[in-house]
């Protein structure tokens, strides 16, 4: 049981994707720009992480090791192409918005970085809890990026103005750019809390 | 033939793959530490791309749309993109040893490099001709090329400089990377 817990929480802090391991990066810095658009790759994600994760477990004994990534690759497309059509029939317009990032879940790094790393050699139970470790910590940094993005760039969250009504958004958060400064900014804070816990212990 | 020059110039510049549209994006922090790598990056990006772009975009419209299994476009890419990538690594090996021996070891990146699977998707979605989807390929890759070289050369002067610890390794690239693509955000109303 503890064993469980550990995969799961490794996913939230000491390996959290993508601060820790940059995986899966244009995702992050592309759907970013508000967080409902963040929150719903983030669940995609979940579910196409825990499918592959799940089956490729699963499976791991009877997967020939050489042809072992082309395997992986087409599980993953399955379960992609069925978030992105169920996303089309049921949520239009968070498809819309998202728009190409959805077949892209495909060749983000993070998912077939899980399937080679963990879930070929591990049971189901444990690729399970590391699936949904890594998707909630993947879908949490996308929030935080998305929140800091969107409340000091558009003075709104979730699309609810939260900056007084004199506040004018800093502009270049929710351009392309900013996305990049952003993302470093936030990288070079986690060094310095990394730093910190490191001192304290040391 | 202007309507290609104009493609090119917004693919190239105010669409930039890298900066702009986010494709790409894990090569461009990981190989852009020497300008050697990514230059052998850039040449084999450039010549996937186009390659892929152009079988993905007859794959889509000569088999796909006949037999109506337009939701099958995922699987069928990822598939023509992965043995595609294995196709020119064992090729290339036997043909240009030499050419090999400097992309070999950048080929099998390809394969979970957004771009290439990002480009097909949108060569679709936007609805390209053949001719398009050439042009389109080859402009973007070229996009892509300057970006990472670009950033590459600055990287490579990271070592003369003083970073401060907390900033050492990606977060430095990235703010790099951020005012970069400012740079490429003033050609934004240059073309379409």
């Amino acid at each position: 049981m503890s064993r469980i817990v550990q995969e799961f929480t490794k996913g939230l802090w000491k390996e959290v994707p993508p601060f820790r391991f940059v995986l899966g990066l244009c995702p992050t810095l592309a759907v970013t720009s508000s967080v409902s658009s963040a929150i719903g790759l983030g669940c995609g994600v979940i579910f196409v992480l825990l499918v592959s994760n799940f089956l490729i477990s699963m499976f791991r004994n009877f997967i020939p090791s050489k042809i072992r990534v082309p395997v992986f690759i087409v599980i993953i497309a399955s379960a992609v192409t069925i978030v992105e059509l169920s996303m089309e029939a049921y949520f239009y317009s968070l498809y819309r918005v998202l728009g190409i990032w959805i077949p892209l879940i495909v060749v983000n790094c993070l998912i077939l970085g899980r399937a080679e790393a963990f879930a070929r050699k591990n049971p189901i139970l444990y690729s399970i809890a590391d699936a949904l470790g890594m998707g909630l910590g993947f879908t949490l940094s996308l929030t935080t990026l998305a929140s800091i993005r969107e409340i000091i760039g558009a003075g709104t969250w979730f699309g609810i103005r939260v900056m007084p009504s004199s506040y004018i958004g800093f502009k270049l958060l929710q351009k392309p750019p900013g996305a990049f400064i952003c993302l470093g900014l936030i990288l070079a804070f986690m060094n310095f809390i990394s730093l910190k816990i490191e001192g304290k212990n040391a | 033939m202007s309507h290609y020059i104009l493609m090119m110039v917004t693919a190239i510049f105010a669409n930039n793959i890298l900066l702009v549209r986010f494709l790409g994006n894990c090569p461009f922090v990981g190989v852009s530490t020497s300008l050697d790598s990514a230059i052998g990056m850039s040449a084999a990006a450039l010549f996937v791309n186009v390659l892929s772009s152009c079988i993905t975009w007859m794959v889509y419209n000569f088999i796909l749309v006949p037999l109506e299994l337009e939701y099958l476009r995922t699987v069928a890419f990822i598939l023509v993109i992965a043995s595609l990538v294995q196709l020119v690594e064992i090729i290339l090996q036997k043909v240009a040893p030499a050419l090999y021996r400097s992309l070999g070891i950048y080929l099998p990146l390809i394969t979970t490099n957004c771009m290439i699977f990002g480009v097909a998707v949108l060569n679709i979605q936007q609805k390209h001709t053949f001719m398009e989807t050439f042009v389109y390929s080859i402009a973007t890759a070229i996009g892509f090329d300057l970006a990472l070289i670009i950033l590459a050369g600055i990287r490579e002067r990271f070592a003369l400089g003083r970073i401060p610890t907390l900033f050492q390794g990606f977060p430095i690239a990235l703010i790099t990377a951020g005012l970069m693509g400012l740079c490429f955000y003033g050609f934004v109303g240059l073309g379409q």
